[in-house]
């Protein structure tokens, strides 16, 4: 049974002459989170750009639910259910939450639809319900996470790239964030994360990649990852 | 005096109204693309001729009465609309990469060219903008309002509140407002940046064809340098409410139309000097509030 959601085969970047990414292979399985660890500047981010086409490989090639995507529009990506949730959220701060949900949906033509989205997604965040009418801009770190989150699952994302969801938020807003994505997790919906709290990805993911300076250095199971000891100094400080 | 006072407000409204059409693309176009396309004045022009191609073309079937001139409108602003959509194309599109100064190069080559081919095509002359409107209106205590100048008041406020609509409620409009704030998180929202980018040269050219027509029908000649200081003033007027800002550009086309009117009744101030006025309020307006009336502070990167 075949049921890789997606395959990067030897993926180089290169960022004008910075060559970001030397031959990423990885991949992700259905109803998986897998987790990709590393430190500032590994990577990491550049590699989700790639997959979700705001950047251009360079050689290599990326395939989603069996088809190249390697050469494809990042809004043609995002249509075949590849939704990507960028590093620092990039909400749009002047439209109000409700308008950055609707543009979520964009891809969908049926308005009823639309409307159970935001329905569901308003169930996965009732803060976000509270402060539809306001804009963007005026919502908190976490909030503003959450509106991200819930702008990607404004359509049935078959894969979700999550950058760095924990980025600047405070302990207590990173476990609430846990929680959902693991609840979008057991929803069916398979996940690649990206984070510098590898603490919180180990904690979560079924399978871990580890990126050194555009290379995969070591991959595991996620409970393998944890108990490796450069790992565990590299990334959890302890 | 009062009578000249609303009489002149009439006149300002009139003004004020084409030069928000225009200003309108000005400002749409600078959100999306931060572009400031000095071409649009030349397309106000191309609009013009366009309307009057077409009136002449259908007057025989359907008369250049309001029917034909509402036709020839609907039919020039597809065209024109559709022209903006291939400058883009072809001018602008590849330069969108490039430095900021090197597509406002582009613009002003645009300009030139559809300034240039406008003249060559009606040998540089005059062109009557022929219609069967009379002179007919109603006069209330003296004041002369035209039944051509309240359609064109009324045509303008509803390409406004269609506008309006659109912008606010579709998802079309608010991608298009979205795309003004971050194209590359529209991207990962599915949407096709550049297809939003073209509809909004549609749109933008469209309405001042529509504003280019009105002037046809109002002044009742045309001519191919009619664009250029439309262009500037509709500049002025997208600056005056805040460029970026649709509503801004609205409400400063008919805040420059009211204070140009407004100048030519200044003492010692005849209406020649109406052009003067118009910019010094623009000098004015950039030392004490640059970022216009509706117009957000930001900081700008060059």
């Amino acid at each position: 049974m075949n049921d890789i959601v997606l395959r990067l085969n030897n993926v180089e970047t290169y960022y004008g002459k910075i060559h970001a990414l030397r031959g990423i292979s990885l991949e992700v399985h259905q109803g998986q989170i897998v987790t990709l660890l590393g430190s500032n500047g590994a990577g990491k981010s550049t590699t989700l750009k790639t997959i979700s086409g705001l950047v251009q490989a360079y050689a290599g090639t990326i395939e989603f639910m069996g088809n190249d995507i390697t050469r494809e529009k990042p809004h043609v990506i995002v249509e075949m259910g590849l939704i990507h949730v960028p590093e620092g959220r990039r909400i749009f701060k002047d439209l109000t939450v409700e308008e950055n949900l609707e543009l979520g949906s964009f891809t969908l033509k049926d308005n009823k639809k639309r409307k159970e989205r935001l329905e569901y997604v308003y169930e996965l965040f009732p803060i976000l319900k509270q402060r539809r009418r306001q804009s963007g801009g005026t919502l908190s770190g976490g909030e503003q996470q959450m509106l991200a989150i819930g702008r990607a699952m404004m359509v049935t994302p078959k894969l979700l790239l999550l950058d760095e969801p924990s980025m600047g938020l405070a302990p207590i807003i990173v476990q609430e964030i846990m929680k959902i994505i693991k609840r979008l997790n057991q929803d069916g919906i398979t996940i690649l994360l990206v984070e510098q709290n590898a603490k919180m990805a180990l904690k979560l993911a079924d399978y871990g990649y580890v990126l050194e300076t555009g290379k995969i250095v070591m991959e595991n199971c996620g409970s393998e990852l944890k108990k490796n000891e450069s790992i565990v100094k590299a990334y959890l400080g302890s | 005096m009062l009578n000249i006072i609303a009489q002149q407000i009439v006149n300002g409204l009139i003004i004020g109204s084409v030069y928000s059409l225009v200003a309108l693309g000005y400002s749409m176009v600078y959100g999306v693309i931060k572009l400031l396309n000095f071409a649009h004045g030349d397309i106000y022009m191309t609009g013009a001729f366009v309307g009057l191609a077409v009136l002449t073309v259908i007057s025989g079937a359907v008369g250049a009465g309001w029917t034909g001139i509402i036709l020839a409108m609907i039919v020039s602003m597809m065209i024109v609309g559709l022209l903006g959509v291939v400058i883009e194309r072809i001018a602008y599109q590849p330069m969108l990469n490039a430095p900021r100064l090197s597509i406002l190069i582009t613009a002003l080559g645009v300009s030139l060219t559809l300034y240039n081919t406008v003249m060559v095509l009606t040998n540089g002359e005059f062109r009557a903008f022929k219609t069967d409107l009379g002179y007919e209106g109603i006069s209330l205590h003296n004041i002369q309002i035209s039944y051509t100048q309240i359609v064109i008041v009324l045509a303008t406020a509803a390409l406004m509140i269609g506008l309006h609509i659109f912008i606010s409620r579709t998802m079309y409009g608010k991608a298009m407002r979205a795309i003004a704030l971050d194209q590359d998180a529209c991207r990962l929202m599915g949407i096709n940046v550049n297809k939003i980018i073209a509809l909004t040269f549609f749109i933008g050219s469209a309405l001042a064809a529509a504003a280019g027509i009105m002037a046809g029908v109002y002044y009742g000649s045309i001519h191919f340098f009619m664009g250029f200081i439309i262009g500037l003033k509709a500049f002025t007027a997208a600056v005056i409410g805040g460029i970026g800002s649709i509503p801004g550009a609205m409400i400063g086309g008919l805040v420059l139309g009211l204070l140009e009117a407004a100048g030519t009744q200044l003492p010692f101030v005849g209406s020649g000097w109406k052009d003067v006025f118009a910019f010094a309020i623009l000098i004015l307006l950039l030392v004490f509030k640059p970022t216009g009336i509706l117009g957000k502070t930001e900081i700008e990167r060059m």
